[in-house]
């Protein structure tokens, strides 16, 4: 080849890296549509939740006081100040709860129906999400919900159910290591390892009930779990909160146009 | 002597069939530079207007189906934004960026799908 060609070749080389690498990172904002048509309503009511797992949160109160404050704050409704119920109750009164026929209990239990009422049952460490799922009932009780909506004036309320418990898992667990070679020059190295982690699940469930019919209007159902080295020792509470703060928008989302922000590159 | 002679028939008649194809490029290159302009500047619409013409001119022209598919995942028409990139991946296999965008549209549209489920 002589030296002109290889210039040349040298030049078509430049050209073709310049050509390829003409691109352009740009910012964009998806917008993601509400879900829920709430156009008729001027008012939300965050009515409480029926909530079991862990006894060191109280996830119906939380929940509640969480949604209204976002709510206010990133929606146009108005958000209805009250009484926060307690669900799970209410629901045990109605009824609901988990089936306890003397065959399927311990010998140690009694019966709760024997009485003919249905005791009020705290939210504990024994209730399973099963348990739980038991309680939802009430949710089709369409006459209950229509008197509460009346009592607010036909509000879309805001209902559903939150299990929050401790949650422990162990297991190999991949992280990196800083590794030096025989010149100085570092590197990253997986390293996989056995350990055993606790933390949390959260598992709630949203029912957006329509408040002049007493009707369900839209569901949805999340989980979410984080668990940390069992040497830690964080706080239930604020384990609840950064679980709550990953499902929160896809929640508001429901109520007004989210987006979602991200960066994608433009080609020539 | 010969040989040098269809050697150079060859090129003339292969530059001549490559001619309105490169033509062909080269406009719908420019409709995809005006388009990159006025995106960078916020005007997506023009934007999508640009690089529609860009790929009417040029069908085979992935990085102008990949700015389009942006466009639309910027206008929330995730449907559309789904099937320009893989238009774009099925003209351009290889092409990472695209790729990567690809990954990172994927990752919205399971959140959407996931959050209206």
């Amino acid at each position: 080849m002589t030296v002109s060609a290889k210039a040349l070749a040298s030049l078509g080389c430049v050209g073709l890296i310049a050509g390829c690498t003409s691109f352009y990172d740009v910012a964009i904002e998806t917008p993601l549509t509400p879900k829920l048509d709430i156009s008729r309503f001027q008012r939300v009511l965050i009515a409480g939740f029926v909530s079991g797992g862990s006894e060191d949160v109280d996830a119906n109160l939380e929940t509640a006081r969480l949604l209204r404050s976002q709510l206010r704050r990133n929606s146009d409704l108005q958000v209805v100040d009250a009484d926060v119920l307690p669900l799970i109750e209410i629901a045990a009164e109605q009824g609901g709860g988990p089936e306890r026929r003397a065959d399927t209990i311990p010998d140690e239990r009694e019966p709760a129906e024997e009485s003919g009422e249905a005791e009020p049952i705290e939210a504990d460490d024994s209730m399973s999400e099963e348990d739980l799922e038991s309680y939802e009932t009430i949710f089709a009780n369409i006459g209950f919900w229509r008197d509460l909506g009346e009592e607010y004036q036909d509000p879309l309320i805001l209902t559903g159910t939150i299990y929050f418990s401790p949650h422990a898992r162990s297991g190999m667990v991949t992280s990196q290591r800083e590794v030096y070679d025989s010149l100085g020059r570092r590197r990253t190295v997986p390293i996989r390892t056995y350990r055993d982690r606790r933390g949390f699940v959260l598992s709630p469930k949203f029912i957006f009930i329509d408040g002049s019919t007493g009707t369900t209007l839209y569901t949805e159902r999340h989980r979410e779990e984080i668990l940390y080295d069992a040497s830690q020792n964080t706080p239930a509470l604020s384990s609840y909160f950064e679980l709550m703060d990953r499902l929160l928008p896809s929640v508001l989302g429901a109520f007004s146009t989210q987006s979602v922000r991200g960066t994608r590159t433009l080609l020539r | 002597m010969l040989r040098t002679t269809l050697a150079v028939l060859t090129l003339v008649i292969a530059s001549g069939a490559a001619a309105p194809r490169a033509q062909q490029r080269g406009d719908a290159q420019a409709q995809v530079d005006f388009g990159i302009e006025v995106a960078r500047r916020g005007l997506w619409n023009e934007a999508i207007f640009r690089w529609e013409r860009a790929i009417d001119i040029d069908p085979t022209y992935a990085e102008a189906w990949n700015n389009l598919a942006i466009a639309f995942e910027q206008r929330g028409r995730l449907d559309e934004a789904r099937e320009a990139y893989e238009t774009a991946l099925d003209l351009a296999p290889n092409n990472l960026a695209i790729e990567q965008n690809y990954d990172l549209f994927l990752e919205v549209n399971d959140r959407v799908s996931q959050s209206s489920r």
